[in-house]
């Protein structure tokens, strides 16, 4: 079996005083699965305060109303969600300057923007999202050139248990 | 519909590929009334590669009973073709005459007359003799295993299935990769794989912590000269449709790119000049996946326990299906050159075991395994005087059997039962022993639950299990059936989008199923931490036991249309 991060922490906790610093950063490593080369901060739009925000009213105060064309980033996201109390997702634009997460199908529908700074090595960012039933996950980046382009991925929530 | 030789013509149309299939054979010797060890086995060599595949035994250590499906729609694109092509559709598209040992082995059609001409089938003792016969024509063959091995009977559980490991093992399985595995918990897992003596495969097995790999992807055999990738798909939607806090460490998943980046790496840096996909997936996930992902030479399909006599192509990948419980093994010989897959032959061989030699040292090591058991296992619990069966889309008779069980010794109005597709038949007149019980229901999870639901839910659940199973994306079909149902009768439009396929809920007596009202209702394998209830072979059992001999006609409580 190929050594894994897991079982290098696990290696590394068995025989060193460093056993506390190790454990601890992989605790804190472990909320987010951070892409290779983050990018600055991501915003948490989903704030109380904009809680009645509509999808329409969200991509329009991102867009500022200019077009939003199909292509140009990539969105994964799982075909099911394994658990849709955290699900994997990952949002990657060459060229992006930021980008808007949305999840529809949610009470609140906003997720997430980020910024990538001029410095960021990969216009990409990884992380876990809370979907509340099955429904289109929506990303829209802005190009560093003012153009849109948006990508969606319908994820499925099931309640599953009957695979034979 | 197409018959099997134009839709063969199609495939081979746009493919370099030829091939050729044992299929013959078996009509020939059908038309001789002869069957032999040596006929079922006879196989001209060919090319410079040979695949052994099994799959899908479920721990069935024994010869059985195996009644295939009637009904098994295909939605979408797959409609109308293998393996959504039952009985005499079957029997026609694939050119085998009624009432032969393939028809028998193959379809539902007069299963219980031909059951008794041509006897059980499988028993890992056959399998064993089987095995030992490719090898001894190639001994540089490759033995791989589909996975859904050690779940599946009451020696498996009780052994939390080092008897099929131990089985597996002097078998000399090469590869395997994984699903209900995993029921045994995590630490069983890696329990038994650190003693493994081959790789437990899953490219697309990942720590759920690090989303990264967690097993190993892919096997490199050198064989005769050629080097062969073998790459591992476990089942991808194992914590949907089985209990995820049983391995809470780790995340599955088709993982398209995934496998994509892997088949890149096995040509690229591997230099392999064949690319194997040993898969878990289902066949219609392997169907789409084989259109979608590049370089792949065989797909080795596992989970929906479909035996198909011919391979499918796909562009030039062809899709083998081996079917599930011993009953078959696959042999692929391939001519390998310069890394390019130029040709196969192929061959179902179904394992009649009254026709097969059991293989005396594995014989007698099944028979160690089951010793400690034996008397629990032999005991003779009831008799049925009907065909007992399950696999198909809609309840089986095995299933009704079980939801009577349920309603009458839990006290409940409904009773739903997990639409899984393994499960052996018994023939009118057989003796129900405590095995064939725990063939139709072991599992690690089998607490049979009492609670109350409304009908509005109810019916949510059904429209779940429906897409789960008639989604027009493969990706989103999970490969179990339709979750069963007792108390209760219903409609169902196969074609209708998520929501609105589920109609006409009725109650025994004829009573509309209300919405807005709770109902009790008892089922079994909940995916739920903390269930709790007695164990649903021991509900079985008693409600067997007050019957004395079962009688259980297949009920019309389910009305499909759509298909």
């Amino acid at each position: 079996m190929n050594l894994n991060r897991r079982k290098t922490i696990a290696l590394g906790a068995g025989g060193v005083a460093a056993l506390l610093g190790t454990a601890a950063l992989a605790q804190t490593a472990a909320a987010p699965a951070a892409a290779p080369a983050a990018p600055a901060a991501p915003a948490t739009p989903a704030a109380s305060a904009a809680a009645a925000k509509t999808t329409d009213q969200w991509i329009a105060e991102f867009t500022g109303g200019a077009e939003v064309t199909d292509g140009g980033v990539a969105l994964t996201a799982p075909e099911i969600a394994e658990n849709g109390n955290t699900v994997p997702v990952s949002v990657a634009a060459e060229g992006a300057s930021e980008v808007l997460m949305l999840a529809p199908g949610n009470p609140t529908a906003g997720v997430m923007i980020a910024k990538f700074g001029p410095a960021a090595g990969k216009r990409e960012i990884a992380t876990r999202i809370r979907l509340a039933t099955t429904q289109d996950v929506v990303a829209i980046a802005k190009m560093e050139d003012g153009s849109f382009k948006r990508a969606t991925a319908n994820v499925k929530v099931t309640i599953g248990g009957c695979g034979g | 519909m197409i018959t099997k030789r134009e839709f063969l013509q199609a495939a081979l149309a746009t493919s370099a590929l030829w091939g050729l299939s044992g299929h013959g054979n078996w009509g020939r010797l059908a038309a001789q009334q002869a069957l032999s060890q040596d006929k079922l086995l006879e196989f001209e060599d060919f090319g410079n590669v040979t695949l052994i595949h099994v799959t899908d035994i479920h721990a069935q250590l024994k010869p059985v009973w195996f009644r295939e499906p009637e009904v098994n729609i295909g939605v979408g694109d797959a409609r109308g073709r293998p393996p959504h092509v039952t009985g005499q559709d079957f029997l026609t598209m694939f050119g085998i005459p009624p009432g032969t040992p393939d028809a028998y082995a193959l379809t539902h059609e007069d299963f219980v007359a031909l059951a008794r001409a041509y006897g059980r089938m499988g028993g890992m003792d056959r399998v064993a003799t089987v095995v030992k016969a490719i090898r001894a024509a190639r001994p540089d063959s490759i033995l791989l295993d589909g996975g859904d091995t050690w779940h599946g009977s009451m020696t498996s559980l009780r052994t939390r299935g080092q008897d099929m490991v131990n089985v597996m093992n002097a078998l000399g399985v090469e590869a395997m990769t994984s699903h209900w595995e995993w029921t045994f918990g995590q630490d069983r897992v890696k329990e038994i794989v650190d003693t493994l003596p081959f790789p437990f495969l899953g490219a697309n097995i990942f720590d759920a912590e690090w989303d990264e790999p967690a097993f190993e992807p892919y096997k490199v055999f050198e064989k005769g000269g050629v080097r062969i990738g073998v790459v591992g798909q476990a089942f991808p939607y194992m914590p949907i449709a089985n209990p995820r806090w049983m391995f809470p460490d780790y995340s599955f998943g088709i993982r398209e790119e995934r496998m994509q980046a892997v088949v890149d790496e096995l040509r690229e840096t591997e230099k392999v000049d064949l690319v194997v996909c040993l898969s878990h997936n289902g066949f219609d996930v392997d169907y789409r996946m084989a259109g979608q992902v590049r370089g792949i030479d065989v797909i080795l399909t596992g989970h929906t326990h479909d035996a198909v006599p011919e391979p499918v192509l796909v562009g030039e990948t062809i899709l083998i299906a081996s079917g599930s419980n011993g009953k078959f093994v696959s042999r692929v010989d391939l001519d390998v050159r310069d890394g390019k897959m130029l040709g196969f032959r192929h061959k179902l061989i179904p394992v009649f075991s009254d026709v097969i030699a059991p293989d005396p040292e594995m014989a007698a090591l099944v028979d160690a395994e089951r010793a400690p058991f034996k008397a629990e296992l032999e005991e003779v619990v009831g008799t049925t005087e009907s065909l007992l069966y399950r696999r198909g889309n809609f309840n089986g008779t095995w299933d009704d059997l079980i939801c009577d069980a349920i309603r009458s010794e839990r006290d409940v109005q409904i009773a739903l039962s997990p639409g899984v597709r393994w499960g052996p038949s018994l023939l009118p007149g057989d003796p129900i022993r405590r095995e064939d019980i725990h063939n139709a229901c072991s599992m690690t999870y089998g607490q049979v639950y009492r609670t109350e639901m409304t009908g509005e839910t109810i019916k949510t659940v059904m429209e779940d299990v429906a897409d789960n199973l008639f989604n027009a994306d493969p990706y989103y079909q999970q490969g179990g059936d339709m979750v069963r149902v007792g108390g209760l009768s219903y409609a169902i439009d196969v074609a209708a989008p998520m929501g609105q396929r589920i109609s006409a809920l009725t109650l025994d007596g004829g009573e509309a199923v209300d919405p807005a009202r709770s109902y009790t209702v008892g089922g079994w394998a909940s995916v739920n931490e903390g269930t709790e209830g007695p164990q649903i072979w021991d509900v079985i059992e008693a409600h067997v036991r007050k019957l004395g001999s079962v009688r259980l006609e297949p009920r019309t409580t389910v009305t499909v249309t759509g298909a």
